[in-house]
């Protein structure tokens, strides 16, 4: 392998280039023309505009980026996160032209794609699932079901997912009038109107675990990330080590999110997504078939590169470690820096001014922006993730908070604020929260 | 006569309501999305809908009319 394309922009092109760089491979971006200042068009070794900046013009656009693809005769194409990460149609289509996809196989990103389909498919594996239903068509059946397991229950969109396109509902009111409203908006987003219905589990905790296969046959887990502080049902803060797992937990979560993954036989990098009730139950929630927001604390905490990882595997080597080789240290913890006001969550797109972040110890910092940059409204609102990390989480905390005292962004509203406030909560030291805490310490406050 | 205003830049979801839809304070008439989030923009007060000056998946900068109630 010597050139890949990376169908993404911001901070994750500019992480992989970072690893491509390394390994001496060229890289090829692609850009919007709302994106042609960020610093990752100019790391590449070429870039490429391809389309105006509502995503569905540009880092959507299949065809025009496997026009570059063909024209730049890459080796390979990386597809971060989000936009067409998770598109069995584009993986397909990237086979054909005889480029490597870095990722699982389409049949394997089409059937965890579809929500209903990879509940299923872990339930034949004997992994546990929430409780729930199969597709379902109308309201009534829906209601019907709701009142079977009891409420409150999760209204989900069969190709939902990353927290867009579910709403939790206390009762039959509000479920008849959520129902309609969210078919159709999944119908719209999605192109799918299928919907479910799930178990809405109290006091959740969101764990996940990150797993890589390779083509012979390998298959490991680099154990979890606690990714209960959410607004929204999207995450702001993730650790690793998860402050609340016991010991005998933590062993039998690897061992099934390494159950799922080898029922469906995974190659590359991937996630498979739990929830957690207080008495440490959990149960599967989706398995993400692409590299995740937050892999740095994993890399940090186990000590790899997993674009490196993700890269190797795509040009069929075998993975560098055995399970019993992974073992994590330390403790490090991501905070995303969103362009949003601190409290009401409101986005708040703008041009930076300036934007410092402090050299510090322990202190890692993957952006996509730099002063004097525009946050547009056109994507999602995060501007840079910093991950910090420690021989202890008492470390890593007394670390995130010295960066905030000496951080500063101004010309946009961002969340550092609300950071510096979560820092100082008792809960949070203590590792006593769950995916409702966020917002509840807002209340408090 | 009321202007109903962007509350931030982003682009038409939806268009909830016609010309000549009465309307009542805190009707939502149009959802914006903005990075990634969903913004509903409302009625002010009670009225009947005098002009709908966007389309779905037009691009709206804050302050822009969006709709006009009297």
């Amino acid at each position: 392998m010597k050139k890949i394309l990376i169908a993404n922009r911001g901070e994750i092109a500019e992480r992989i280039i970072r690893t491509c760089s390394k390994l001496g491979l060229e890289t090829v971006a692609v850009y919007s023309s709302a994106d042609k200042d960020l610093p990752y068009v100019k790391q590449a070794t070429v870039a490429y505009e391809i389309g105006d900046p509502p995503a569905a013009k540009s880092y959507l656009n299949q065809d025009k980026i496997l026009r570059v693809a063909s024209e730049e005769n890459v080796d390979a194409i990386h597809p971060g996160y989000g936009f067409l990460s998770e598109n069995a149609a584009f993986v397909r289509k990237i086979n054909e032209q005889g480029i490597t996809f870095i990722g699982p196989s389409a049949d394997v990103v089409e059937a965890m794609g579809d929500k209903i389909t990879a509940r299923k498919t872990m339930q034949e594996a004997g992994v546990p699932v929430v409780p729930g239903s199969g597709e379902i068509v109308d309201v009534a059946e829906a209601i019907a079901f709701a009142n079977e397991i009891n409420y409150p229950i999760m209204l989900k969109a069969a190709a939902g997912g990353g927290g867009i396109g579910m709403q939790r509902c206390e009762n039959d009111q509000e479920l008849e009038k959520a129902f309609v409203s969210s078919q159709n908006r999944a119908k719209a987003y999605f192109g799918n109107g299928a919907m479910f219905v799930e178990k809405f589990i109290d006091d959740a905790r969101h764990i996940e675990v990150q797993i890589v296969g390779d083509n012979h046959g390998n298959i490991v887990h680099m154990n979890e990330r606690d990714c209960s502080i959410q607004r929204r049902n999207q995450k702001v803060l993730e650790e690793a080590p998860s402050p609340f797992l016991s010991k005998s937990t933590r062993i039998q979560i690897g061992e099934a999110a390494l159950l799922a993954a080898k029922h469906v036989q995974y190659t590359n990098a991937g996630t498979v997504e739990f929830v957690m009730d207080k008495d440490e139950n959990f149960y599967f929630l989706e398995m993400n078939t692409r590299l995740q927001v937050e892999h740095p604390i994993t890399e940090e905490t186990i000590g790899v590169d997993l674009v490196e990882w993700q890269i190797n595997v795509a040009e069929g080597k075998a993975l560098p470690l055995k399970q019993e080789d992974i073992q994590p240290t330390g403790h490090s913890i991501e905070l995303r820096l969103y362009a949003e006001d601190p409290t009401s969550f409101m986005p708040s797109p703008g041009k930076i001014e300036t934007l410092h972040f402090p050299k510090m110890e322990g202190v890692r910092i993957d952006s996509g922006y730099e002063s004097g940059s525009t946050v547009s409204p056109f994507y999602d609102p995060m501007i840079a993730k910093i991950i910090v990390s420690g021989s202890s989480r008492e470390e890593a905390i007394k670390r995130c908070t010295d960066f905030f005292s000496s951080f500063s962004l101004t010309g946009i509203k961002h969340n550092g604020p609300l950071f510096a406030q979560l820092l100082k909560e008792e809960n949070f030291q203590q590792g006593k929260y769950s995916t409702s805490y966020l917002s509840k310490i807002l209340v408090k406050k | 006569m009321q202007e109903i205003k962007a509350s931030m830049a982003g682009t038409v979801l939806n268009v909830m309501v016609g010309e000549g839809d009465a309307v009542t304070a805190g009707k939502e008439l149009v959802m914006l999305e903005s990075m990634k989030m969903e913004i509903p923009i409302e009625a002010v007060e009670e009225g009947t809908v005098a002009e709908v000056k966007v389309n779905v998946g037009d691009f709206v900068n804050e302050g822009d009319v969006l709709v006009t109630v009297k």
